[in-house]
């Protein structure tokens, strides 16, 4: 059996804003599915634990919410991206991939490359 | 910008803390049955696709609270429950949260009103534009009267010659008369000034026009008057149709060209003038041309210096002035150098009511710190009452952070309602205090935003004070020790020396309190016992607008009147302001120089009978007579330091001086008396008979047992022909020297009343400490009895330790109190915390307070009964 990979602190809001990005508004339950989907599964969240950083973008104004019906004719929350979370994301997504090169520079890096 | 868009919206969330709550249920909801569906489809029985589902979805309470702390402000919301739980906890110690109130709501009121005193009378700038350039121009020696600088034709060449003054304006504030309108005859008084005064102090009028200089050209220009927004609200209802229509002050026709604005009351702060008229009508309306004389200072002048120039650099200016003016004029003009000060508190008085009103308000805080100690250690001794309790909300997991805010946002409530209270009631006082006539003249004062603000600040400091040190108790301690009950010895012993403490501080500042209102009583019953020089009680004080030939008639008339013993007339009365030296000379002198003068005394001119009516002793000679007129010698009558200052060891009568021109003998000696104020030095005095002296007002002084109203129907009645509708006014002497007394009653009220809330705070001081240290020592007295311990040691253990404190506490009291003499000798006159009386009276005091304050704790003790206090155990 494959471990499974805690969520590291502050990247399921990151996740979050790009799944809205890529598929427009979703429900929580269309945005824990994709990404799980996405992650392969080898993510292990708590599905609730959505709520409250969708709560937190929405105070922040990163994304808005509405009722409206889900695919089963119930009622359900759709979240959808304002501009204010594309820009966001934007940034966070330079910070990110930033940050990963740096990092990947050290793990790539061999003794003679510093002689 | 992120931050305050979250802000905000949680600060809605937390208003719509309910819906937002259901939102978070139904998504959970049909998320969970999203997963369930997933699974059932997946092949899973019900009962597993449930359980699955809620598995990955996660503990929902967890979720729910993470969502919460996400949602709403949770400091808030802490805060909510704290105020919740504190007033829960006060309502169920009523007779604390009663006593802690009533003591915040009495200080934290008490310091309002005296800075709402402090805030109209000294922060408060004249509502004139850039008050701090204008200034008044003073004399350096304090003698000719509180306003007054100088005579007109003087002013005219300091207006003339300065340099340093963008504009000078002169007023003469003692205009009083009748003004009637339309049948209606009203007593008015208000400002002579001159045409540039208005444009000087930059005011615009709200209705009608003001009076400027260039309005000197047009023919009408003397007969305008403005009115005050008071006046015209008061006596006019506002009506703004009286602009252009003509009043008559004093018989003279004046035409109302304007109404002043409502927040400008003149230069002055304790007297606000009723109307302004031009300096020129001075002839119209009193018909004599004094404002021509060098002799007599009749104006205050007030300026404004140019920008940029200092006000050291206008004193020289203005002494250069004064020197050329002493040479030109040596028989009117001394040279005396000038000073300049901000007009506004009666001219020098400045001084004595801003060090009264800091004094005060510096008594006033320390009431406010006394109470702090005394909650304190009230809270102190609630807080360890409830040990237990705090103790056992540590154990279940409370922090120690959040108990100390539970504790200050006790204190900080309690704070709140008492400074609350304590608000609303000096807003009442006030308002009371407005509407009686003697306090603080004319001016109102309001309570305004600087005041609101200073009391909630006093609200929140006084919290911290005293919240701070029980919840820095608490938070020391350890739950097992809280748990055990009573504390170990060492802290036992700690934790009582920081009460003593306060208890001792506070017992001090009070002690210091009491003795000040002490000092300030004893200085006020002086005050009232100075010999004045002429007795005001049982004689009254009537005005009569009448020509200077039907004197001798009033004053006949008035000693025929059943019931009235004397009546004389006097051109103005001791007390009343506006007096100045008039040169004397001896006889033989050719050189008319002021610097020749032998002396400088005032003159009083008077009727025969005068002095027997104002109560004046004539110590020996005569009094002068109706048949000392222009056609016999002239002749005066002086006072003890006239004559001693002129004639040392000889006797007075029959010796000569010159006045006015004349030589003149005198027939008599009165007694000394105080003649412009209360503190003066002895001062020289001659009064000279009517009929050979100019005077241009005159006041009748009638001794009678009759009441003022009989009085003045009396009169009426015996007042025959022409003189019948001449408007009669009628004033107990008494009364009109109340203003005069004000200072000295104002400091002992304010005392007196800073004084007993010191003692009502030192005896709850003392009580509390003595019924807590008698009610946490029952069982401990209980064995001491039971085991045969005598009364006086029970006593002593019970009350011995409040007591020690008492002593310990009021003799520093007594000792500050005497080294802060000074501070007191800024509240009242010539205080002396070193007099044998004041310190007696402040011993008994406190020896009764603590008696008083100890009696019922120490009768509980004594009523220790060990075998039922055994029994409850």
């Amino acid at each position: 059996m494959k471990q499974k990979k805690d969520v590291q602190q502050g990247t399921l809001a990151l996740m979050l804003l790009k799944t809205l990005e890529l598929l427009g508004p979703l429900h929580g339950y269309g945005i824990a599915r994709r990404i799980e989907q996405i992650s392969g599964g080898l993510l292990s969240v708590n599905q609730g634990t959505l709520y409250p950083v969708l709560l937190r973008l929405e105070n922040e104004g990163a994304i808005s919410s509405d009722w409206g019906p889900s695919e089963n004719n119930r009622r359900a929350r759709f979240y959808r991206l304002t501009p204010a979370g594309q820009k966001l994301l934007n940034a966070e997504k330079r910070d990110w991939e930033q940050t990963a090169a740096i990092i990947a520079r050290f793990f790539e890096v061999k003794a003679e490359d510093l002689a | 910008m992120k931050f305050l868009h979250r802000s905000f919206r949680r600060l809605l969330n937390f208003t719509t803390r309910r819906r937002a709550d259901e939102r978070l249920r139904e998504e959970m909801e049909w998320h969970i049955a999203a997963l369930t569906e997933e699974n059932i489809l997946a092949g899973m029985t019900p009962r597993d696709a449930s359980r699955h589902a809620r598995l990955k979805f996660g503990s929902v309470e967890t979720i729910r609270e993470n969502y919460r702390a996400e949602e709403g402000l949770p400091s808030l919301e802490t805060l909510l429950f704290d105020v919740r739980y504190a007033f829960r906890s006060l309502r169920k110690s009523p007779t604390f949260t009663i006593v802690a109130l009533v003591t915040l709501a009495l200080s934290i009121g008490a310091n309002v009103v005296v800075f709402g005193v402090l805030n109209a009378v000294l922060l408060h700038p004249l509502p004139v534009s850039e008050p701090q350039n204008l200034y008044q121009l003073r004399h350096k020696q304090w003698m000719t009267g509180r306003l007054l600088t100088t005579s007109y034709p003087a002013f005219e060449d300091l207006q003339r010659r300065n340099t340093t003054f963008s504009g000078m304006a002169a007023i003469n504030a003692y205009v009083h008369g009748d003004m009637s309108w339309r049948n209606t005859v009203m007593s008015a008084s208000g400002d002579e000034v001159t045409s540039n005064y208005f444009d000087l102090l930059g005011v615009q009028p709200q209705a009608g026009q003001l009076f400027h200089p260039k309005d000197k050209l047009r023919p009408d220009a003397a007969t305008y008057v403005v009115l005050s927004d008071q006046l015209w609200q008061n006596r006019f209802h506002g009506d703004r149709d009286i602009v252009g229509s003509t009043v008559e002050i004093n018989k003279q026709s004046f035409t109302v060209i304007g109404i002043a604005p409502a927040q400008f009351h003149g230069t002055e702060k304790f007297s606000f003038p009723d109307f302004w008229i031009p300096m020129r009508n001075e002839q119209q309306a009193e018909e004599s041309a004094h404002l021509q004389g060098r002799r007599s200072a009749l104006v205050t002048v007030i300026g404004r210096l140019k920008p940029g120039m200092t006000s050291q650099q206008a004193t020289d200016d203005l002494n250069t002035i004064e020197a050329q003016l002493a040479k030109e004029y040596p028989e009117t003009d001394d040279g005396q150098p000038l000073r300049l000060i901000h007009p506004g508190l009666i001219g020098d008085e400045g001084d004595v009511i801003r060090g009264f009103l800091y004094s005060v308000t510096f008594l006033g805080l320390l009431v406010l710190v006394a109470a702090c100690a005394n909650l304190a250690t009230l809270f102190a001794a609630r807080t360890a009452d409830r040990s237990r309790e705090l103790a056992l909300r540590v154990a279940l997991g409370s922090s120690r952070q959040r108990l100390m805010r539970q504790l200050l946002t006790e204190a900080m409530l309690v704070s709140l309602m008492g400074g609350a209270v304590g608000l609303v009631s000096a807003h009442l006082l006030l308002e009371v205090l407005n509407r009686s006539s003697s306090f603080a003249g004319t001016l109102t004062v309001s309570m305004d935003a600087q005041v609101y603000l200073a009391g909630v600040a006093l609200t929140l400091g006084s919290a911290f004070l005293f919240g701070m040190i029980p919840a820095w108790q608490a938070s020391r301690n350890s739950p097992l020790q809280m748990m055990k009950g009573a504390p170990a010895g060492s802290k036992y012993l700690r934790r009582f020396a920081l009460r003593d403490l306060l208890l001792g501080a506070q017992i001090a500042i009070c002690t210091l309190l009491v003795m000040a209102s002490f000092v300030a009583a004893r200085a006020m019953a002086r005050a009232l016992h100075i010999p004045l020089g002429f007795q005001p009680r049982g004689a009254v004080l009537v005005h009569l607008d009448l020509s200077a030939e039907k004197e001798k008639a009033v004053v006949q008339a008035a000693l025929n009147i059943p019931g009235i013993t004397a009546a004389g007339s006097v051109n103005r009365t001791p007390m009343t302001g506006g007096l100045h030296g008039v040169p004397v000379f001896r006889p033989g002198a050719k050189d008319f120089k002021l610097s020749n003068s032998a002396l400088a005394p005032y003159v009083f001119t008077m009727s025969p009978g005068y002095l027997s009516a104002a109560g004046t002793r004539l110590l020996s000679g005569r009094d002068v007579s109706w048949q000392d007129n222009t056609k016999t010698p002239f002749v005066a009558i002086v006072n003890q330091t006239f004559a001693q200052k002129m004639w040392g060891e000889t006797s007075a009568i029959g010796q000569h001086f010159l006045v006015s021109g004349h030589l003149t003998e005198v027939v008599g000696v009165a007694e000394n008396g105080k003649y412009h104020d209360m503190q003066e030095t002895p001062q020289p005095v001659a009064y000279l008979p009517m009929l050979q002296a100019e005077s241009d007002e005159v006041i009748f002084v009638v001794r009678s047992k009759l009441a003022p109203n009989e009085i003045e129907a009396q009169l009426e009645r015996s007042l025959s022909g022409e003189e019948r509708n001449v408007p009669i006014t009628v004033q107990r002497w008494d009364d009109a020297l109340a203003t005069e007394r004000f200072p000295a009653r104002a400091a002992t009220v304010a005392l007196g009343i800073l004084g007993l809330l010191a003692a009502a705070l030192a005896v709850t001081g003392i009580f509390g400490m003595a019924a807590y240290n008698v009610s946490r020592r029952m069982n401990e007295l209980g064995i001491r009895v039971a085991l045969g311990a005598r009364k006086m040691q029970v006593m002593s253990t019970a009350v011995g330790r409040p007591m020690m404190l008492l002593g310990v506490g009021s003799s520093l009291g007594m000792l500050a109190g005497v080294f802060a003499s000074r501070l007191l000798g800024q509240i009242v006159y010539r205080a002396n915390p070193r007099d044998p009386a004041v310190v007696g009276c402040t011993i008994l005091t406190m020896m009764l307070l603590g008696a008083a304050a100890s009696a019922i704790p120490a009768r509980r003790a004594l009523s220790v009964d060990p075998s039922k206090l055994m029994r409850q155990e």
